[in-house]
């Protein structure tokens, strides 16, 4: 047993740290945010040139071939340094279902793009009556001679606003909540009908919903087979919650140590309010939560890339419920710790403890996590 | 990045359970899976058999009859011992005085005391808790005075753990009313049946006698069962408290009462159906074990990073707090599990051998008590509360 990264492992996390550091300040990254782009086309660039978009990717795409370890790595830098670029719905989602459900053609034609950093992917699986179920598919794609002719709306498609490529969930049979007959399409950015409402998160970055009226693809667009592609979305979701998971432990880890910071250097009644037992109490609950986290996160990474089975489903729900309270526990006690700068936009604490909480609201929250978790618990 | 076990540490399971198989045996396993009361005679028993087989001193060094387990055979161990209902090993001679002797005894102590640890010819108890010392031990008051070569000892002990039972207790007493409280502390080996010492029972909030007040009166205590020197019985105490930590978690523990707690709530019936499959109830326990899986993984990580060297420090106090959290979260969710029947106490249904009929489920009886009991969980051991001051210390540097 070893919980330790290997060499190659560890010199990936450390080639993503170190840029994140030279490229990431605090103030930098409130200009990537404001911009109209939404982050740093640059910085995007320079993942791609050093091949981190392409870790999960298999060799022949210039990847890494990496695993939900490899990609977890990534993801806990990019989770420290606050980076609002779009890794997980570009390379970890929009790459991941391509790379499971494409034909070969599909494969070539945005794989590479995809892995290099130079086409964007997002992806719009959400509706707004589905809440966490990506099952809950209302919006329809008809098929109209050789094509499909999608009609529906997607919610909160984060990076949507400036995608390349869009795959997007649409019902070609059954009812709206039905496993079965779920289609997964690309739709590129500029296909006629299809309309954005763009808009900035709370958290830095910025996303959009889509409407589609009337978008007309060609038989080429269907990702997967026709009415299949609910095992493919499930599947992919978990390989994303591995990551996030990866990214919420980068950003608990500088939230804890910020705290931590701040209980020794602030002082009040003449003492660093470090001093003080429930605030030192405070502090080792927030440790102790990393901790379940971090060890959530490794278990989630292990089983990202298994083939499906109850076990996976498990363990990638408990991480995700896990994190999800972890991470709003860790929030909520941090700011609290700070007290008045903690509120504040100026410090860069708040803007991990915004992260903590809309990470809870990716893929599913601690109480939608719970449910799934409590209903394998059953079927055991 | 490694989660498996190696091939000599699968070929280790295998060797356990095959020993607990043909070796464990069946009333007494049946007795620690449904929560029943263990007799000195069970774990006597118990004892004898893993002494013959060499397994029961596992933190001590080979030459004095332990075996060198590496941290994760300890860990299969933990796991395989409690999902097979092994009684819980008192601690207080082999795993707590049994070291402190081995590294500051002397020859003699350990030529004496050892083996008979090992043959469970003694069975010893721990003097540490005094009505007016409990977090804040080195506060303790009990006296023992030189008087040519022995001590004469006045005070009280209290909490003592199956004292009752015991034949040796080992006591932190005041030697020294100079110095600052932890420097006037030494470590004294004390047989209980000296005159002048009184044992007398603590019924705890479960009707249970577990623990005792024990009284010193000029008790006369030979100077040769000082261990190591005069009032330096703080480090030895403190070198003692790292062996009892560990462990401390109950994973194992929590695993195995998992277990009866789901296979309860399949029996149970709540709106026609099992309790299992009640929305609330379900969910109440997909989070207990949830937060035990994750508990689980930092478990493996600490023995993991004990196994490549390092020494665990804030992660397992940490992971204390945590894993008597759980256990206790589960205890309460088996006492909910039994509805109304919690509340009647039926003691004759605690006996394994009980032939009448069972009020309600088999297994209901202990429950309530079980969970009163366990709130010591969070107390004993360095209190959860304590736990947390160490980790700050370390931490803020305060």
């Amino acid at each position: 047993m070893d919980f330790r990264l290997n060499e190659e492992q560890q010199m990936l996390q450390d080639t993503v740290a170190r840029l994140v550091r030279g490229e990431y300040s605090f103030e930098k990254r409130l200009e990537y945010s404001e911009s109209e782009l939404g982050f740093s086309a640059d910085f995007w660039k320079q993942l791609g040139e050093l091949g981190l978009t392409a870790v999960p990717f298999p060799e022949e795409l210039g990847g890494f071939g990496g695993s939900g370890v490899e990609v977890q790595s990534v993801m806990t830098e990019l989770g420290r340094g606050l980076c609002i670029e779009p890794y997980l719905q570009s390379i970890v989602l929009g790459g991941g279902l391509i790379s499971q459900a494409g034909n070969d053609q599909q494969k070539e034609q945005w794989l590479g793009g995809i892995a290099s950093g130079e086409t964007r992917a997002a992806v719009g699986l959400q509706e707004p009556q589905s809440f966490y179920d990506l099952n809950d598919v209302e919006t329809r794609a008809e098929k109209s001679g050789g094509n499909y002719v999608l009609n529906g709306r997607k919610a909160v498609v984060i990076g949507g606003h400036c995608a390349d490529v869009l795959v997007v969930s649409a019902r070609t049979s059954g009812d709206s909540r039905d496993a079965d007959g779920i289609s997964l399409f690309l739709v590129p950015a500029d296909a006629e009908g299809l309309e954005r409402r763009t808009y900035p998160t709370i958290d830095g970055a910025k996303g959009c919903d889509l409407f589609l009226n009337n978008v007309t693809v060609g038989a080429e667009a269907l990702l997967g087979e026709e009415g299949q592609g609910a095992g493919v979305i499930e599947y992919q979701a978990g390989r994303a919650i591995a990551a996030l998971c990866g990214e919420a432990v980068g950003v608990m880890e500088v939230a804890c140590d910020l705290t931590l910071e701040y209980l020794k250097q602030r002082k009040q009644f003449g003492v660093p309010i470090g001093r003080f037992q429930v605030l030192q109490h405070r502090m080792v609950d927030m440790m102790s939560e990393l901790e379940q986290a971090r060890s959530m996160a490794i278990l989630a990474a292990s089983v990202a890339d298994e083939p499906q089975s109850d076990e996976r489903r498990r363990i990638l729900a408990a991480a995700k419920n896990v994190i999800g309270r972890s991470g709003q526990f860790i929030s909520e006690q941090g700011i609290q710790s700070h007290g008045g700068i903690g509120m504040t936009w100026e410090y860069n604490f708040a803007h991990y403890a915004k992260r903590l909480i809309m990470i809870n609201h990716q893929l599913g929250d601690d109480d939608f996590h719970l449910e799934r978790y409590a209903t394998l618990l059953q079927a055991s | 990045m490694n989660m498996n076990y190696t091939a000599e540490e699968l070929a280790f399971r295998d060797e356990v359970r095959a020993f607990l198989d043909e070796k464990l045996p069946a009333d007494i396993a049946a007795k620690v899976k449904g929560f029943r009361r263990l007799s000195k005679e069970d774990h006597q028993r118990w004892q004898k058999i893993l002494s013959e087989q060499g397994w029961y001193a596992t933190h001590w060094p080979e030459e004095y009859g332990g075996v060198k387990w590496t941290p994760v055979q300890k860990h299969i161990w933990d796991e395989e011992s409690c999902r097979y209902g092994v009684p819980r090993s008192i601690p207080f001679g082999v795993n707590m005085v049994a070291p402190v002797i081995i590294k500051f005894g002397t020859e003699e102590q350990k030529q004496k005391y050892l083996p008979r640890i090992l043959s469970g010819e003694d069975w010893w108890c721990q003097g540490y808790s005094e009505p007016g010392a409990g977090s804040d031990l080195a506060s303790l008051k009990t006296r023992a005075v030189r008087e040519g070569d022995h001590y004469i000892v006045n005070g009280q002990k209290t909490w003592t753990t199956l004292g009752q039972h015991a034949n040796m207790i080992f006591c932190l007493v005041r030697t020294n009313t100079e110095v600052k409280a932890q420097e006037g502390i030494s470590f004294l080996l004390i047989d209980m049946n000296t005159p002048g010492i009184t044992v007398r029972p603590i019924i705890t909030l479960d009707g249970e006698h577990e623990v005792n007040e024990v009284f010193f009166e000029d008790v006369k205590v030979p100077a040769e069962n000082l261990v190591g020197e005069e009032d330096k019985g703080w480090t030895y105490a403190k070198y003692l408290l790292t062996y009892e930590r560990t462990g401390l978690a109950g994973i194992g523990l929590s695993k195995a009462a998992l277990q009866h707690l789901k296979e309860l709530a399949s029996r149970r019936l709540k709106n026609g159906k099992p309790l299992i499959e009640d929305t609330a109830f379900s969910q109440r326990i997909a989070q207990v074990e949830i937060d035990l899986m994750a508990a689980a993984i930092s478990n493996l990580r600490i023995v993991a990073s004990v196994e490549g060297g390092g020494m665990p420090g804030a992660e397992s106090s940490m992971l204390k707090v945590r894993g008597t959290e759980i256990r206790q979260a589960i205890n309460d969710l088996a006492r909910r599990a039994i509805g109304p029947y919690a509340i009647p106490f039926v003691e004759e249904e605690l006996d394994l051998d009980y032939d009448g009929d069972f009020l309600s489920d088999k297994n209901a009886a202990p429950l309530a008590a079980q969970y009163f009991n366990n709130r010591k969980l969070s107390i004993f051991g360095g209190s959860n509360e304590i736990q947390k001051n160490i980790v700050s210390k370390m931490i803020l540097g305060l």
